[in-house]
């Protein structure tokens, strides 16, 4: 079990990157994570959204409803600069991390 | 599919989020579980079972709530026009705080008006306030202010007596209920040692008085009780204003000598600053010296000294009187006639004593200016009133887009709180200021006026009349926001009939409160004009036209018998009637109201003395001219002449009422009456004339009997007296000017130690009197005027608000053939109906009111009809004036105009 820190930031910064190319919503969110992680990480309503909501109120991202046609509106979240320059320094410190890690562990992350 | 929303709903419900907020996150969470649904269903799973999985995101609901509940707490609510207060306090006050200053800023006109007149009306009873404050209500500034109590003589014919030197020391040492007493008497001072001798007030007191009183010195030492031994009594110590005064604050002061009646103190100490003593004006302190005092054993002594005592814990008033009392009984046993007057002692609560005078003019002074606010206010709400029925389509909208009633009263009130802090803000201001002028009005000081100022308690009183003030002005504008409809209001284009008369209702009862409360203080100040009228009208025996009076003390050391001091008369006297302009001039003990008093008990010859017996009446010692200077009349018999001396039979002059009074046929000459006034016993002495009466204790005093002797037969024992204060007083042809100066000249001719003070008029000794009615009267009055154009711009209001909603209904009237006379009454009458009902109600407050002034009253009952007859007229004619010009507005209108307009 990652330590709930951890998990919190890993976490944050899957969203970030997952609105980092363009707006989504919360459902697309939660199923982009499974699958690209291969249904290792897994988030639910109780989980996605109050990050959602911590996320937005921070101003790293900003969400949207948006009404297409023939569908109900959703509510699309996107990156906001301020969420694209936090999005950086955490990949930094998250590639940081691995590479120390490597050296000490030989694990291979990528 | 299962109601997403509903499921969510139940387990959010807890969060108790706002509406709009909730709403958002259930669609937003119902639109995840939705697609999930769907999806599971998409790829074959039964909907059931779809269904459950979906919710089963749900599980961890805890987690999800407790989540929710930290990141949405922090949010900013978001305002929603009347919605329910509870909860997000905060949030609306901002938002009527904001508002509030808006709709202020809109109007700026009434903003100012509101400001100035709360500014003012809380300034003014701020300032009155703080007099009270620190006059009656702060604690005496001793330790355990209850234990002390003030020592008085009862006698048959006086309530409170100062008594005799034994006396005291007799308290002192047989008391078995009082931990200290300590005795006083203010004694008149020659300060040498600048350029010209002064004549300085100064206070001889028993040397434990600061022990007793718990006041310790701020440099040097107060004076302590081993001070009243022989050897150690050239001690003195100064008040703190004397100490800056006269020597500028000098902090080597201490240690220093100073020479007083010619002999040299030692300055052993600095009292607190605004240190009141018990006597006032007095500058220093020196030990009482019983010791030394020849007084010491006399027991017929003149009666001059005051105490205050500090009980033992425990002891109450009342068995301290019985106890010294007691003493009392006993000295009448062992002494008889020396002690037939005197029957026991009183103790009085030194706080009654200090401030007890004043107390119902402080009280009287503060309800005034409370008043004056109560009108303000009523003024305010009025003119808020009528600007609230301008906003009544704002306040419509508002609530029909869901304002509750509460929320649109507290947003009303925060406008008129905001004003009313504003201006209770500006008012402290005022205050600080204020009551320095309100002390400079003051021509006599009040007591303890050194430690008038501000305090935490005057804010609160300036806060809490604030918070008032925004309430009265306030309430009446927000209930009827809060009454506000939406049916007509928004179609009618804002003129809804039935809100308008109820408004109008308000509006009226208002300024009938106005009327009637201003009604009170005009009777207030009329009765207080009324009574200074008839003192003024009173006689005060003598003539003050053209004259000045100066006070002199000699040095005691040259001045030890009549001898001397009758020398020293006649050559002043022959020197001063040789100047220019100078029409009469003589001397005299102790001016007419000047402040003090000197009496004697008198018998007549041949009658043994029983305590009825004995009269007493004021005595004065006099040259002869003094009578001339003064014109005072010589009704019968001669005046003194230089016959009346040292070897011839003792005379005495005596006043109309005393004569009329014991020689009702006219046959006072020649009488025989003994006087007592030395301190062996009763001498006789014979009337040799009678002279006008003389009001020497006020204007309003009682007539006395008046027992005048000349300074030429001065008894030895009142030498001392004479040489410690007299008076010289000049009639001159012309006006003053320069005869100060003469005088000066020629009494350093005669005796360049003699010192002069208090160099006045007559009519300035008359005037000050009279000044506390004055200046009871003066600040009343400035009350009542602004009181009464409070009242008047009250009925202008009204009158011109009713033209203002009445002319499409002129414009109809005149137009129908109404002739214009009959638009003005009409209008007028409108008005003066509501001044009427005012003055009716202010006619029954005021007839159950001004019994509270009585004490201040002279000559008028508190009834007095002229007094309602001339207010009432007054008013009433105030607001026919203030009335009649919107109403010739109305009469004026153009009926084309007025109709067009509707």
């Amino acid at each position: 079990m990652l330590d709930r820190e951890v998990k919190r930031g890993s976490a944050e910064m899957l969203i970030l990157a997952l609105v980092e190319d363009r707006p989504r919503h919360g459902y697309e969110i939660a199923k982009l994570i499974e699958q690209r992680s291969d249904g290792v990480l897994q988030f639910h309503v109780a989980s996605l959204y109050p990050l959602l909501y911590r996320l937005e109120k921070r101003g790293l991202i900003g969400g949207r409803w948006v009404e297409k046609a023939g569908q109900r509106r959703r509510r699309f979240y996107k990156l906001t600069a301020a969420g694209q320059k936090i999005l950086n320094e955490q990949r930094r410190t998250w590639k940081k991390i691995f590479a120390a890690l490597d050296r000490v562990a030989g694990i291979n992350p990528v | 599919m299962p109601e997403w929303k509903e499921e969510l709903r139940k387990r959010l419900a807890s969060l108790k989020l706002p509406p709009t907020r909730e709403a958002e996150i259930l669609e937003e969470l119902a639109q995840h579980l939705e697609d999930r649904y769907e999806e599971l269903v998409g790829s074959g799973v039964p909907e059931e079972e779809a269904a459950r999985a979906a919710l089963s995101e749900l599980s961890d609901s805890d987690l999800l709530v407790g989540e929710l509940r930290r990141i949405e707490r922090q949010c900013p609510e978001v305002l929603i026009p009347g919605r329910r207060a509870s909860g997000n306090m905060l949030a609306n006050l901002r938002q009527d705080i904001c508002y509030g200053i808006r709709m202020l800023l809109k109007k700026p006109g009434f903003t100012l008006i509101a400001f100035f007149t709360l500014a003012l009306s809380i300034g003014a009873n701020t300032a009155i306030f703080s007099v009270v404050n620190s006059v009656l209500l702060r604690q005496l500034p001793f330790k355990n202010p209850d234990q002390v109590v003030w020592v008085w003589s009862s006698r048959t014919d006086r309530e409170n007596a100062p008594f005799t030197l034994p006396d005291f020391l007799d308290y002192r040492d047989q008391n078995q209920t009082l931990e200290h007493i300590a005795a006083f008497s203010n004694i008149g001072l020659s300060l040498s040692g600048n350029e010209r001798t002064e004549r300085i007030q100064g206070l001889r007191a028993s040397a434990n008085l600061f022990q007793l009183l718990g006041v310790d010195a701020s440099a040097g030492r107060t004076l302590v009780a081993e001070d009243d031994a022989p050897a150690r009594r050239h001690v003195v110590v100064l008040s703190y204003e004397c100490w800056q005064r006269r020597f500028g604050g000098d902090p080597r002061m201490v240690g220093r000598a100073l020479t007083l009646n010619g002999e040299s103190y030692a300055v052993v100490g600095v009292l607190p600053m605004r240190y009141a003593l018990p006597v006032r004006d007095a500058e220093l302190v020196i030990p009482l010296a019983p010791d030394v005092d020849p007084l010491r054993n006399v027991r017929t002594s003149v009666n001059f000294l005051r105490a205050v005592a500090r009980l033992k814990p425990g002891v109450t008033r009342q068995q301290a009187e019985a106890d010294l009392t007691a003493i009392v009984k006993r000295e009448r046993q062992e002494y008889g006639d020396v002690y037939l007057k005197k029957t026991g002692v009183r103790l009085k609560p030194v706080y009654e004593e200090m401030v007890g005078g004043v107390r119902t003019a402080l009280w009287v002074l503060l309800g005034a200016v409370g008043l004056v606010l109560l009108i303000g206010c009523s003024n305010l709400a009025a003119l808020s009133l009528a600007r609230a029925s301008t906003r009544h389509r704002e306040m419509a909208i508002r609530k029909a887009l869901g304002a509750t009633s509460a929320r649109l009263v507290a947003q009303m009130l925060t406008e008129s709180l905001m004003l009313a802090l504003l201006g209770g803000g500006a008012g402290l201001l005022l205050a600080t200021w204020g009551v320095r002028f309100l002390l400079a009005l003051s021509p006599t000081r009040l007591p303890r006026e050194q430690e008038i100022g501000i305090d935490l308690r005057v804010f609160t009183f300036a806060a809490t009349a604030s918070v008032l003030a925004a309430v009265i002005c306030g309430i009446l504008p927000a209930l009827q926001a809060a009454r506000a409809e939406m049916k007509g209001e928004l179609s009618s284009g804002g003129r809804g009939a039935g809100e308008g008369s109820r408004r109008n209702r308000s509006r009226n009862l208002l300024v009938v409160a106005e009327v009637a409360l201003s009604f009170l203080l005009l009777i207030g100040a009329g009765l207080l004009i009324q009574s200074f009228r008839r003192v003024q009208a009173i006689e005060p025996g003598f003539d003050p036209t053209n004259t000045l009076a100066i006070q002199l003390s000699l040095p005691k050391a040259r001045y030890q018998d009549r001898a001397a001091v009758a020398l020293f008369c006649d050559k002043l006297l022959s020197r001063l009637q040789a100047l220019p302009g100078v029409e009469a001039v003589g001397a005299v003990s102790l001016l007419p109201m000047s402040s003090g008093i000197r009496s004697v008990d008198f018998s007549f010859a041949g009658q043994s003395l029983a305590p009825g017996d004995a009269h007493t009446s004021q005595y004065r010692i006099a040259t002869p001219d003094y009578f001339r200077a003064m014109k005072i009349p010589q009704l019968q018999g001669r005046p003194f002449d230089g016959h009346d001396n040292a070897g011839s039979v003792s005379v005495v002059l005596i006043n109309e009422t005393m004569a009329r009074r014991f020689w009702p046929n006219g046959d006072a000459m020649g009488a025989h009456i003994n006087i007592d006034d030395n301190n062996t016993g009763p001498r006789p002495v014979e009337i040799v004339g009678v002279v006008g009466d003389v009001k020497h204790l006020g204007l309003e005093s009682a007539p006395t009997f008046d027992i005048y002797t000349p300074i030429a037969q001065t008894h030895e024992d009142q030498v001392g007296l004479t040489t410690n204060s007299h008076y010289w007083v000049a009639r001159l042809t012309t006006n003053s000017q320069g005869f100060e100066a003469d005088f000066r000249r020629e009494l350093q001719e005669v005796d360049s130690d003699a010192a002069t003070s208090n160099i006045r008029t007559l009519d300035d000794y008359i005037s000050d009197s009279v000044a506390p009615r004055r200046f009871n009267l003066r600040v009343l009055t400035i009350f009542a005027i602004a009181a009464l154009l409070l009242a008047a711009t009250g009925v202008y209001g009204i009158v011109s608000y009713t033209v203002t909603q009445r002319i499409p209904e002129i414009g109809i009237r005149l137009a129908l053939g109404a002739g214009r006379t009959r638009v003005f009454r009409l209008i007028l009458g409108q008005g003066l109906k509501v001044v009427f009902a005012g003055v009716v109600l202010g006619l029954v407050g005021a007839l159950a009111l001004t019994r509270l002034i009585r004490s201040l009253l002279f000559g008028v009952t508190p009834s007095d009809p002229l007094t309602f007859a001339i207010v009432s007229s007054l008013l009433i004619l105030v607001a026919l004036i203030a009335g009649s010009v919107p109403a010739r507005r109305a009469a004026k209108v153009d009926p084309l105009v007025a109709l067009r307009n509707e």
